[in-house]
């Protein structure tokens, strides 16, 4: 380990800093469209383009199943997918504090290079600012990304109907529940790991099944149950689901009940929630369970024209009650 | 479910009896009933009553203004458990004091603030010691180690209340009590064994998985029909007749019996823990010399009748209107083993 720091000078435009680009960014974002130009400079895309940015200043900037780079990667890309976009091009712009190890930079970065070429996205342009010690925490990273929306896809909070089915890709709330164990403010040992991930090829199985998929959402703040209630409000429908359909991790389920959290609110960082006519819910999940990241996809409820704007969950004694809206912000910087 | 959990249902949802009053005492049986939508399945025979056993919901209002006194009088670094301290006190709440330049910090355990009080020693950290037995010993412990390290910044503000004398308060406000698990798991069951066996109240110690809460619903029910007053512990994996011994030495050790105030029941003889004189050190009130406060609660608020079930939360003026969880007027407001707030939040 070297114990090399960001100092002030590597964000002063000067010898250290493309010291820097070099050493680090470069070494790993390397690719032909990587600019060393004011900007990149991109070949015509024929269909509609989707963009989206999203700033992380996941605290610690570590965690099990991840660190700060992957997530600001997955995020982006996530955000594209859903909206039925092939991730292209990204941009990535870090805010560094002086004194952060370069080793830690170097980490960070080479999970950048790995999830990205995973999720078939080129990293065409950057940008590195140093904060003095104290004006900001670690690294913060901010991401832009373009993609090709497929012509097929047509997905909308808007569009969810009465009767459709909702989908999960997977066990929720491992994110947020990853990252308050790693703060280590509550003494609970536990091998969980985060859920993040890139989920553009689960998004090309969906329409490989069909093209009519009215919802897309990764459930990243909030949780599903907070996309949920958007997605309610959204389209003027109700959500039934069955609590004992929604898949959660053991290890999830055990910190949530030491801690009186709900699954259901806690951040993922690699789940989608889906919402699709229900004669194809079935081949959806089928598909979506020989996939990497969405080996636990499931059926959770169905939409309904009844109780808009609310979400209603049968509990495990076959009770109906309405899920309680999330109050203020349970854990501050989980992305 | 299982067989057994299925089977107590069906005695629940078939009850067609005479009208029974039962209470949950403890506020984690109020949260996971209201969670599980257990209301939904009762006949309309059944009322099940939320009572006091929510540590900040029968917090008196008093203490609030004790705690902010000592954050903006005597600037103390105050560690609290993080319901509090959005609960109003007479005239603002622990939140309130922040944003005038108190130091409040939510801490998860008493010994967390031990830390601080090692971590910080130009400040003076107190910790407020509310909760019931099942607090109490982890309070107890953090004033003992801080006395073995020779802390001098560290002091506890107590409002640590028990449950025995506050049954005797809510004697006659139910056919039968669902007694707190956590609670008898520390204390053991003579108590609620007296109770039934000298004045004739029922009850059952009751878990808290679903399961294990329509079981003791539904043998409360069953027991109920019979007549005969009872007690049974339905929580045998977790609670002992004989409770936790070296819990209740600790507690002994450290603590002794006091008068307490509690939000809508009043003042209730022998029902609070106060350090002992060998402690004296370690108390907030002792220590920084703090003239008697008395709270005034609003008196729109309505959380002491919620608290001995005289009115459901919805009765109350000021429920869901000027009283909500972002704005709450009353303490059962706040806490999410508060009543009001559970009534708010499932929209009953």
């Amino acid at each position: 380990m070297s114990e090399k720091t960001v100092t002030l000078a590597h964000g002063a435009g000067g010898t250290q800093t493309n010291e820097l680009i070099d050493s680090v960014f470069k070494a790993h974002f390397a690719n032909p469209m990587f600019t060393g130009d004011d900007a990149a400079v991109l070949p015509p895309i024929s269909g509609k383009i989707a963009t989206s940015t999203d700033g992380f200043i996941v605290s610690p900037w570590k965690f099990p199943g991840g660190n700060i780079g992957k997530l600001s990667i997955c995020g982006t890309v996530n955000d594209l997918s859903c909206m039925g976009a092939k991730p292209l091009y990204l941009t990535c712009a870090f805010v560094i504090e002086e004194g952060f190890p370069m080793d830690a930079l170097e980490e960070i970065a080479a999970a950048m290079e790995k999830t990205a070429a995973e999720a078939g996205v080129r990293i065409v342009a950057g940008d590195t600012k140093v904060a003095g010690r104290g004006q900001c925490d670690g690294v913060f990273i901010t991401t832009t990304g373009i993609g090709e929306i497929m012509p097929q896809a047509q997905t909308s909070g808007t569009l969810a109907k009465p009767g459709d089915a909702i989908i999960v890709t997977g066990d929720v709330g491992r994110h947020g529940c990853t990252i308050l164990l790693a703060r280590d403010d509550y003494g609970i040992e536990s091998d969980v790991d985060s859920d993040c991930a890139p989920l553009w090829s689960a998004v090309e199985t969906l329409y490989q099944v069909t093209d009519e998929i009215h919802v897309i959402r990764d459930a990243t703040r909030g949780g599903v149950g907070t996309v949920l209630y958007e997605i309610a409000g959204q389209s003027s429908v109700g959500m039934q689901i069955q609590a004992a359909s929604v898949p959660v991790d053991p290890r999830v389920r055990g910190v949530c009940g030491m801690l009186g959290l709900d699954p259901l609110y806690l951040a993922c960082e690699g789940r989608l929630v889906i919402i699709a006519p229900q004669q194809h819910a079935d081949a959806i999940v089928s598909a979506l369970r020989s996939g990497k990241y969405t080996q636990n996809a499931a059926i959770i409820g169905t939409v309904t024209a009844e109780n808009a704007g609310k979400v209603i969950m049968e509990t495990e004694i076959g009770a109906q009650t309405i899920l309680p809206q999330p109050k203020g912000e349970l854990l501050p910087r989980i992305c | 479910m299982n067989e057994s959990a299925n089977r107590a249902r069906d005695i629940i949802t078939g009850y067609n009896g005479r009208p029974l009053r039962i209470m949950e005492v403890c506020g984690t049986h109020t949260h996971e009933i209201f969670r599980i939508g257990l209301r939904k399945l009762l006949p309309p025979q059944i009322d099940l009553i939320s009572g006091p056993g929510c540590p900040v919901c029968v917090t008196a209002v008093g203490f609030i203004d004790e705690a902010i006194w000592l954050a903006l009088e005597k600037g103390c670094m105050i560690c609290t458990f993080g319901d509090l301290i959005r609960v109003p006190g007479t005239e603002m709440s622990l939140a309130g004091a922040r944003s005038r330049g108190g130091e409040i910090r939510p801490v998860y355990s008493p010994l967390d603030a031990v830390a601080l009080a090692k971590d910080n020693p130009d400040k003076q950290v107190v910790f407020l010691a509310v909760g019931f037995e099942t607090t109490t010993p982890s309070a107890c412990l953090a004033a003992k180690q801080a006395k073995e390290a020779g802390l001098t910044n560290f002091s506890l503000l107590t409002a640590n209340k028990t449950m025995p004398n506050a049954y005797q308060a809510l004697v006659g406000s139910a056919d039968a009590f669902l007694y707190p698990g956590h609670v008898n798991a520390i204390t053991g069951n003579a108590t609620c064994i007296k109770l039934c066996e000298e004045q004739g109240v029922s009850g059952v110690v009751a878990g808290f998985t679903a399961s294990e809460l329509l079981t003791a619903l539904a043998v409360t029910i069953r027991l109920l029909e019979k007549g005969e007053p009872f007690f049974r512990n339905c929580y045998p994996r977790v609670v002992k007749d004989e409770g936790n011994p070296a819990a209740i030495r600790m507690m002994n050790e450290v603590m002794e019996p006091c008068d307490s105030e509690w939000r809508g029941l009043g003042l209730i003889a022998g029902s609070g823990m106060k350090l002992r004189a060998e402690y004296a050190a370690y108390d907030a009130r002792l220590k920084f010399d703090m003239p008697v406060i008395t709270g005034k609660p609003n008196p729109a608020c309505r959380c002491g009748d919620v608290l001995q079930g005289k009115i459901r939360p919805c009765d109350c003026k000021v429920f869901g209107k000027v009283c909500t969880p972002l704005h709450p007027v009353g303490a059962c407001m706040v806490s999410d083993e508060g009543a009001c707030a559970a009534y708010y939040q499932y929209a009953l």
